[in-house]
């Protein structure tokens, strides 16, 4: 009993200090107009592309529910590439710009819950991210989103339980990341824009070639950003065919499965890539800067 | 009674399997080869030895950052590969000549932040943080940004760090690397001090200084090419050199010496040349004093004038050479990879 309370306090420890040391990081912006730019202008700037597109090829149809389907996907998705980079960005930082990678490593410090705990920055500053995408979309462009109809046991349920997903799958990157001595730049960005065709978060899985759609069925970015529609806008969300046989509950569930399987998963690649890199002698590799 | 061992190894070797670039074939590079060290608590141990000997390698395997490839390894009584977790609440390290820190934070707040890693409460920690700053000399600067630091400011810093958490065992690879000469004094002054007022803490420090390891180590080990080859206290160490002469002579000459002349005298076991300014110092070590009237004869052979000559104590310099056959700097003039 004694033994797992000090490993609480353990896990606990590196998570509240990795935090701290995060926003320390995150939010040490000498210029207020980079601030501005990173957390406000650019996810705003990302949105108007894309409803500038839907525009020309609609031809301006914004009362189509496919464009909230398509808005708020694309608002909800910018968790990814912040928490999954936010996780895994922390091994190249402190391994590689800090040095103090070794450090860590060689202290008392759960890793994993220190790579939560830097994230934590990123997730603070994706949240103004995604609360700024959608008050442009309810106040500028009319997304459909009625306050009084939204399901918010369900969207509060879902989004820690998403970002706890995202974060777990964080993990694998950080694991990748930890082997990896070149090239490991951005992961996160990358492998989030990779996935961001395949879990439906602007059209639905019926638009990709049959042969493409498991991979999204497979992955439970693609449930959650269901879930969030569905507990924001359900009427909207609820007309798309790709789930109508799923009742929240069944996508809940399926969520939830598919996020612990995704979790054990990560936890099992990192700690395999993590004895690897003790055993190649990676963990103070230096290669950049 | 025995004393309680700090560390011990087992047999401990480690391979580095290196591949430059795709094309080229993997090889083995052997870093550390069977190394069986017993440090009791209580000691400052040293682990002498010239850079790519295999000490890093050692430091990296006793603190959990590398498996070994062989062997078994313990730290604090704990298994390094087996119970690392346990290990590192026991441990703390610091590794001279680099500039590790988070820039953006001031000295008091990386000091702090890893204070509570070890889960030193706030208090606790901000009390040694300001203690231990007035020793090294950078309590003025425990409001300023890290990133601002210079050089030896922040190997200062780093110094606390590993002395903060107050470990059972504490490695510094190289603490005085990169150091100016009254930093690196500052800093073998405070290593003692901490070990004499914590007679039940354990410290093994590696350097490739000499002066380091007779100034400051109960025990020293000497590595080379991942081999202990000798480990005892310095002065026994030394002693086993009592039979041995050692000339220190200045000379000017027209050019560098023929040392091959020198060697082929009888009695004359090491003879190395050193450039300086305006002339020529000559370690000369002898097996029987009589051999000098000859070495004086083959200076005069060879045109070079003495301007002063000393016989001296022997130092861990010789000890080294005696093992290896070459001086620490010929010996890191061979190309090896960095461990």
């Amino acid at each position: 009993m004694k033994g797992i309370l000090m490993q609480k306090s353990v896990n606990l420890r590196s998570f509240l200090t990795a935090s701290w040391l995060g926003w320390q990081i995150e939010s040490n912006w000498t210029d207020p107009f980079l601030f501005a730019t990173y957390s406000i202008i650019k996810p705003v700037a990302g949105a108007a592309i894309l409803v500038l597109m839907y525009s020309i090829v609609t031809q301006g149809n914004f009362e189509s529910p496919v464009f909230a389907y398509l808005y708020l996907g694309n608002a909800f998705y910018q968790y990814v590439p912040a928490v999954l980079t936010g996780v895994s960005w922390t091994i190249i930082e402190d391994r590689e710009h800090y040095r103090t990678l070794k450090y860590i490593y060689t202290a008392p410090v759960n890793i994993p819950f220190y790579l939560f705990g830097r994230a934590v920055a990123k997730f603070i500053v994706g949240t103004f991210g995604v609360v700024i995408t959608i008050a442009a979309g309810v106040l500028f462009l009319n997304v459909p989103l009625d306050w009084s109809q939204v399901n918010w046991p369900l969207f509060l349920l879902t989004l820690v339980l998403g970002i706890i997903m995202l974060a777990v799958s964080g993990l694998i990157l950080a694991g990748i990341t930890l082997k990896t001595a070149r090239h490991s730049y951005y992961i996160g960005d990358v492998v989030a824009g990779g996935l961001f065709l395949f879990t439906g978060a602007i059209f639905p899985l019926e638009v990709l070639p049959v042969w493409l759609r498991p991979v999204g069925y497979l992955l439970p970015i693609t449930y959650w950003l269901e879930l969030i529609r569905r507990s924001l806008v359900g009427a909207v969300a609820e007309a798309f065919p790709t789930f109508t046989t799923l009742s929240n509950g069944d996508l809940l569930l399926i969520l939830a499965a598919s996020s612990l399987a995704f979790g054990i998963a990560s936890i099992f690649i990192f700690r395999s890539c993590d004895h690897q890199a003790r055993e190649r002698g990676l963990i103070d590799q230096t290669t950049n800067y | 009674m025995s004393q309680p061992l700090a560390v011990k190894t087992e047999n401990l070797g480690r391979i580095y399997k290196i591949r430059n670039n795709r094309k080229e074939k993997q090889r083995e590079l052997l870093a550390l080869e069977k190394v069986n060290l017993e440090i009791r608590e209580g000691e400052l141990f040293g682990l002498l030895g010239p850079n790519g000997a295999g000490k890093t390698t050692l430091i990296k395997i006793l603190t959990t950052l590398l498996s070994p490839t062989s062997g078994r390894a313990w730290v604090a009584g704990f298994d390094v590969t087996q119970q690392p977790a346990e290990v590192r609440k026991r441990i703390n390290m610091v590794s001279g000549g680099e500039t590790s820190g988070y820039g953006l934070l001031t000295v008091r707040e990386n000091l702090w932040m890893f204070a509570q890693f070890y889960g030193i409460p706030s208090d606790e920690a901000n009390r040694r943080i300001k203690a231990l700053a007035e020793i090294v000399g950078i309590a003025d600067r425990l409001n300023t940004k890290s990133s601002d630091l210079s050089t030896g400011l922040r190997q200062k810093m780093n110094i606390i760090r590993g002395f903060l958490t107050d470990p059972e065992v504490l490695f510094l690879d190289e603490p005085t690397l990169g150091l100016d000469v009254g930093a690196s004094r500052d800093v073998r002054s405070f290593i003692r001090r901490w070990m004499d007022e914590n007679p039940h803490r354990t410290l093994l420090l590696t350097t490739h200084y000499m002066v380091e390891a007779e100034e400051l180590c109960d025990r020293v080990a000497i590595i080379n090419q991942g081999r202990v080859l000798a480990c005892d206290t310095p002065s026994r160490l030394k002693q086993n050199l009592h039979h041995e002469i050692f000339f220190q002579v200045w000379v000017v000459a027209p050019r560098l010496l023929d040392e091959y002349s020198f060697l082929q005298i009888n009695g004359v076991k090491h003879f190395h040349q050193f450039p300086e300014e305006d002339s020529l110092r000559l370690e000369i070590t002898l097996e029987e004093e009589g051999a000098l009237s000859e070495v004086i004869n083959e200076l005069t052979v060879q045109s070079a004038r003495i301007l002063r000559l000393e016989k001296r104590e022997p130092t861990l310099e010789d000890v080294f050479v005696q093992l290896v056959g070459q001086r620490m700097e010929e010996v890191e003039n061979v190309a090896l990879p960095a461990n």
